[in-house]
């Protein structure tokens, strides 16, 4: 996903001379060097120097420019966090701040390199919109909006690198601010948002084989503002809804459905599966990982099997 | 600057501090000491170095000390940015002026306050007005001595001398005052100030901070295509012979007769 950022920013880059790139010592890769070569001017590096990359983009923002900040989410958020809600926030400056690698898909690096409640913390802060795009082509399609129509600061959390097409087929077309069903069931309903829908549709797999019917997966790139009507719809239309993602329990998608579910009084069973709200020393891959959290698309059919049996 | 242009400014300098005494007796708080020690700085910045020639150059300031910025609202009013009604309603729920400067106010750059911040804004505001428009504005900052321990303040003064902008103008009010005492102090590795922000690639001098012919000459002599920070030593409190250097005097509003001894001595000073 990475790669197709870099893609993006080049091309939008090229005909949109408010388009800025700054990094923090991140190694330019792909299209981001080609950024850099070609637009000297509107790429800057600070070096590892996470306060100044955000408050020089807010600078660059009230001058016009459209800055995007790029670097591993948890340097991109937390360390910089309180240039992120003032300069950016405060001020409504529409700067977009990629967080790259979020979750804990950089496993064997350690909880350092994990962002595992950047959605909590991005969210919280008024101002900020926060997404999440589950693909390349999703994500292509939000760093299109970010660079032509964000009105303030934008939080976006990108995986790493290797995503599939998971949008391709998808049933209904990619729509800023709207829950976007991928895949359409029967009963079940998957929310869930970036890197975990796939594994949204590899629980959909599991589910066919054992009730014959598929899983709704639904893409929730937008996590804020969320599109509340889409999800009262949601959990008035099915009768097992289920939220996946690669968060802490708290502050997440999952709690926000939850608040919505109790504020309708929704009739449908609802699962939240998300990270444990603990630092897991598990130094081996990234499936490994979420296993350890108890991710994995097996627990998650599991449980939603014995929910439509009960 | 000639002798005119000098009694001028210690006019203005006089009158911004009284505007500043009268409006404390409106509120129960305001940043007052902080804010007198900055006077001349930030005269000297609106009234003497400042140019706004349209189309061509556009000047800006930041006050990053947010702190300090009745200065700032006292100056922006005797232009006309801010209006007497303004004034008149700083920290009253229905103005729109608060103790620390907020962007989107008549004549105010970007929101500080929070210490540490307003360093990387206007470099990054510099750097478009240099290194990509390729104009000539001056992007001037006025930061606290106690901005200058926050780690983003030196993480932006890096990415400025990498930058190179020369059309960056850092004026330190320092004071050598905060809030539990005298810098020099509670924290002394602070200094040496000039050699650190020099090996920091910045040309960096030292005035007299209530000096503005010191001030100006300082500024318009600089001479290296580097940023600039000028070291600005001043008097908390100055003017007042009470509030000088008296921590209380951060945030405490006068009472009325602590306001009459202050307008008597302002008055006197230049009798």
């Amino acid at each position: 996903m990475r790669n197709a950022f870099a893609d993006v920013i080049y091309e939008i880059g090229k005909v949109d001379e408010r388009i800025c790139a700054l990094v923090a010592d991140i190694s330019p890769a792909g299209s981001m060097e080609k950024f850099r070569h070609d637009f000297p001017g509107r790429f800057v590096n600070t070096g590892v120097a996470e306060q100044a990359m955000i408050g020089i983009a807010a600078g660059m923002a009230l001058q016009g420019m459209r800055p995007f900040c790029y670097t591993i989410a948890t340097f991109a958020l937390y360390r910089p966090f309180e240039m992120i809600r003032v300069d950016l926030c405060y001020q409504n400056l529409p700067v977009t701040v990629i967080g790259m690698g979020a979750g804990v898909i950089y496993s064997t690096l350690g909880s350092t390199h994990h962002s595992m409640e950047d959605i909590a913390v991005a969210a919280a802060i008024p101002n900020m919109t926060v997404l999440a795009p589950c693909d390349p082509l999703e994500m292509r399609q939000m760093t299109e909006w970010c660079a032509k129509n964000s009105k303030g600061p934008v939080y976006m959390r990108l995986g790493k690198a290797g995503e599939p097409i998971l949008t391709g087929g998808a049933v209904e077309k990619f729509e800023m601010g709207k829950l976007r069903v991928l895949q359409r069931g029967v009963r079940v309903a998957i929310l869930s948002y970036g890197t975990l829908v796939s594994m949204a549709f590899e629980v959909s797999k599991i589910i066919q084989k054992k009730l014959g019917e598929p899983c709704t997966v639904i893409s929730c790139h937008t996590i804020k503002p969320l599109d509340e009507v889409g999800v009262k719809n949601i959990l008035r239309d099915y009768d097992h809804v289920v939220v996946m993602e690669e968060h802490v329990p708290h502050g997440g998608l999952g709690s926000r459905i939850k608040e919505i579910a109790w504020n309708i009084r929704a009739k449908c069973s609802l699962n939240t599966f998300s990270l444990q709200d603990e630092f897991i020393h598990c130094y081996g891959s990234y499936e490994e990982l979420l296993l350890k959290h108890g991710l994995s698309p097996k627990n998650i059919a599991n449980k939603i099997f014995e929910n439509t049996i009960s | 600057m000639n002798i005119t242009d000098l009694k001028s400014a210690k006019n203005r300098c006089r009158d911004y501090r009284l505007r500043i005494l009268e409006i404390s007796q409106q509120v129960s708080a305001l940043h007052a000491a902080g804010a007198f020690s900055s006077v001349e700085i930030v005269d000297c910045v609106y009234n003497m170095l400042m140019k706004n020639i349209s189309g061509k150059r556009t000047d800006r300031f930041l006050m990053s000390k947010g702190h300090g910025c009745m200065i700032q609202y006292v100056v922006l009013e005797s232009k006309g940015v801010l209006s007497k009604s303004n004034m008149d309603m700083y920290c009253k729920s229905e103005g729109i002026l608060g103790c620390h400067p907020d962007y989107g106010n008549p004549g105010i750059e970007a929101s500080t306050g929070s210490l540490g911040h307003g360093l990387a804004m206007a470099a990054g505001i510099a750097y478009v007005e240099k290194g990509i428009r390729a104009l000539d504005g001056i992007i001037y900052v006025v930061v606290s001595d106690g901005e200058l321990q926050e780690g983003s303040t030196w993480e932006a003064m890096m990415m400025a001398a990498n930058l190179e902008l020369s059309n960056l103008v850092v004026l330190l009010d320092h004071n050598g005052y905060q809030s539990f005492g005298k810098t020099s102090e509670t924290h002394p590795a602070f200094y040496p100030i000039l050699e650190k922000v020099s090996a920091f690639g910045f040309e960096v001098t030292e005035v007299d901070g209530h000096d503005s012919n010191a001030i100006y000459n300082a500024i318009v002599g600089r001479k290296s295509r580097k940023p600039f920070l000028l070291v600005a030593n001043t008097v908390k409190g100055k003017g007042v012979s009470y509030m000088e250097n008296q921590p209380i005097w951060h945030y405490r509003s006068p009472n009325s007769e602590e306001y009459l001894k202050a307008i008597e001595e302002l008055n006197g000073a230049l009798n």
